[in-house]
C-alpha cells in the first residue's frame, strides 16, 4: 500500500509546483489582500475572483497536534505527528511535524515549513519545531 | 413559519442484533431493522409511503434508499438517501418531520445499518472513515479519525485545562449504562484507570476513549402526531429540532473547542420552548470521549470549559441527574459507522415509553438527543417528549 498522495487540479497546481521548488505559496486576494487556504476560485472574505499566488513566510505556530500511535495504513510508520499550523499570514493548515521529540511540541510553539519528496511528482510541505522556541 | 413542534411522532422503533453480526449484509440488516420497526408500530409495509436510509460503507449503493425499497418491495412516494456522517440520523428525522408536515408523505420509515466489523477489514474501515479529510490538504498527512478528534481534545486541554482523566469519565459513564443493557456490545464495568491504562491511539485518546467498531441496524417509523395516537405504541413526540453546520474539514473550523452544537441546540430549545434543565436524560454523540464533553458545554448543560469538572460529579452516570447515553452509547453499546446515532434514538423512544427495563430513567418525560458528523462539523439536536402540549 502507498501513502495517500494528493492529486492536484488546475487550481491547486501552482501550490504543488511551488512545493516541489521548496516554497510554500498561498492565495492572496487582490481586492482585500486577505490570504486563504485551501485554494479556491474566489475569495471567501470579499467574494473577489482576482487571486494571486504569493510565497508565504513558511512560519507559523501550532494550533493543535496529536501523535498518531496507530497508523492509518501500512504505508505510514507510527508514531507520527499531525498538527494544525496557524501560518503567520493567517490561514490554518494541516501538516506533519517531523524529526521531533514529541515532548518538544506544544500548542503555541513556533514552527517553520520544510519540504519532503514523497514521490517523483509529489513534495509535501511539513513543519519543524524552531530551535530554542518555547510555547507561548 | 409554522413550527414542527408536536406535529409528528415516532410510532415504531427497533434495532437488529448489534456488535459482531457476521453473515448479514448492511442491506439485510437495514431491512431487518425496518421490518421490526414496522411490527413494533403495528403497520404493514404497504402503509409506508416515505423511506429514508443512509449509505453503508461496507456496501455502497448509488441509489441506496431505492435499493432498500426494492428489496422490501415497497413503493414510496418520498425516497431519499442521506449522508452527513454520524449526524445523518437526526438530520434524517428533521427531513422526515418536514416531509410529513408538508404532505410529501404520511408514514416515513427511517432505516440505517452497516457492517463495519464483519464486512470490512480494520484497515478498510479506518481508511473509509478517514476519507472525511480533505483529499489534497489533509488525508496525505495520515490523520486517522481518532487523530482528527484528538486535535479537538488537545486544544480543549490547552484552553481550559481539561485532563485525560476527565475525558475518561465519559467512557466510564457509558460503560456503567451499558452494564444495564443486555444488548450492549461491551458490558464489563471500567474505571478511569482502565481507560488511562489502555493503549494510546492518538494522544490524548486511548483505546477506551474511542467508540466501538460494530455491525448493526436500527429503524424508526415517523408519522403525524394525530395518526400516531391511533397506533398501538404510546407516541414519542418531536418537540424541537435544530441544525448547525460549521465546516467539513477540521482545519477549516472557526473554533476547535466550541462547536455548532451551540447553534443546533439553541434552535431546538427555542422550538421546544424548553431548556437544558428540562431534560430528564440526554443522548450525546460519543464517537470519542471529548465530543460528549464539548457537547455538554455547547448544549448548555454546563458552562464552557467546565465540561470536565461537570463529568467528574457523576451526573451523567446511571442514577445521576442527567443520565447520558442510557444504552451505553457508541463507546459501549455499538457503533456501525454512520447509523451510530440511530441507537440513541431508539433507546430514547423506549425510555420515553418507559419500557427500558433495568436502565429505565425514572419518570422520564423529556429528552435531548444530539448527533454530529464529520469532525464536529454537522450537528443536529432533537428534543423528544411523552406529551406534545
Amino acid at each position: 500500500m502507498d501513502k495517500i498522495l494528493p492529486r492536484p487540479g488546475d487550481l491547486s497546481a501552482p501550490y504543488w509546483e511551488a512545493c516541489r521548488e521548496g516554497e510554500l505559496k498561498l492565495q492572496r486576494c487582490s481586492g482585500c489582500n486577505s490570504y486563504q487556504f485551501y485554494p479556491r476560485r474566489f475569495c471567501t472574505g470579499c467574494g473577489g475572483r482576482e487571486l494571486e499566488w504569493v510565497v508565504a513566510s513558511g512560519n507559523g505556530s501550532v494550533a493543535s497536534y496529536s501523535v498518531v500511535r496507530r497508523a492509518i495504513s501500512d504505508a505510514y510508520t507510527a508514531p507520527y505527528l499531525i498538527a494544525l499550523v496557524d501560518l503567520d499570514e493567517g490561514p490554518r493548515m494541516m501538516s506533519n511535524i517531523i524529526d521531533v521529540d514529541v515532548e518538544a511540541v506544544s500548542i503555541g510553539c513556533k514552527v517553520a515549513v520544510d519540504f519532503v519528496a514523497w514521490s517523483q511528482d509529489v513534495t509535501m510541505p511539513v513543519f519543524r519545531v524552531l530551535e530554542g522556541e518555547t510555547a507561548l | 413559519m409554522s413550527s414542527l413542534r408536536g406535529q409528528v411522532a415516532i410510532a415504531g422503533a427497533a434495532d437488529t442484533a448489534v456488535g459482531i453480526v457476521p453473515g448479514w449484509s448492511p442491506t439485510e440488516l437495514c431491512v431487518e431493522a425496518a421490518l421490526s420497526a414496522l411490527a413494533d408500530a403495528g403497520l404493514d409495509k404497504g402503509e409506508v409511503d416515505g423511506l429514508i436510509t443512509c449509505n453503508a460503507m461496507a456496501e455502497p449503493i448509488m441509489y441506496h434508499a431505492e435499493a432498500v425499497a426494492e428489496y422490501m418491495q415497497i413503493f414510496p412516494r418520498y425516497c431519499m438517501s442521506v449522508n452527513t456522517g454520524g449526524g445523518t440520523t437526526f438530520s434524517a428525522l428533521h427531513h422526515a418531520a418536514s416531509a410529513i408536515v408538508t404532505g410529501m408523505a404520511d408514514t416515513i420509515l427511517i432505516s440505517m445499518a452497516d457492517s463495519l466489523r464483519s464486512s470490512m477489514t480494520r484497515q478498510q474501515a479506518m481508511i473509509a472513515q478517514s476519507a472525511t479529510g480533505h483529499p489534497q490538504f489533509e488525508q496525505p498527512y495520515g490523520p486517522t479519525v481518532p487523530a482528527y478528534y484528538a486535535l479537538i481534545a488537545m486544544a480543549h486541554m490547552a484552553e481550559y485545562g481539561t485532563t485525560p482523566e476527565q475525558f475518561a469519565e465519559v467512557a466510564v459513564s457509558c460503560r456503567a449504562h451499558a452494564a444495564r443493557n443486555p444488548t450492549a456490545q461491551m458490558r464489563e464495568p471500567i474505571s478511569v484507570d482502565d481507560v488511562l491504562a489502555s493503549r494510546m491511539i492518538a494522544d490524548p485518546l486511548h483505546l477506551l476513549d474511542c467508540s466501538l467498531v460494530s455491525d448493526g441496524g436500527s429503524a424508526v417509523i415517523v408519522t403525524s402526531a394525530e395518526r400516531a395516537r391511533d397506533l398501538p405504541q404510546p407516541p414519542v413526540y418531536l418537540l424541537g429540532v435544530g441544525e448547525g453546520h460549521s465546516h467539513e474539514h477540521i482545519s477549516q473550523a472557526a473554533s476547535l473547542t466550541t462547536s455548532a452544537a451551540r447553534e443546533s441546540g439553541q434552535l431546538a430549545y427555542a422550538m421546544a420552548g424548553l431548556g437544558p434543565s428540562d431534560m430528564d436524560f440526554a443522548q450525546l454523540y460519543d464517537c470519542f470521549t471529548p465530543t460528549v464533553l464539548v457537547e455538554l458545554e455547547d448544549l448548555g448543560f454546563c458552562d464552557k470549559g467546565e465540561g470536565g469538572a461537570y463529568l467528574q460529579t457523576g451526573v451523567t452516570k446511571p442514577g445521576g441527574s442527567l443520565p447520558v447515553n442510557t444504552h451505553g452509547g457508541m463507546l459501549s453499546h455499538c457503533h456501525p459507522g454512520n447509523p451510530g446515532a440511530m441507537f440513541a434514538l431508539t433507546e430514547s423512544v423506549w425510555q420515553l415509553r418507559r419500557t427500558a427495563g433495568e436502565r429505565q430513567v425514572p419518570g422520564a418525560e423529556t429528552a435531548l438527543v444530539h448527533a454530529q458528523g464529520g469532525i464536529m462539523s454537522s450537528h443536529t439536536t432533537i428534543i423528544l417528549g411523552r406529551e406534545c402540549d
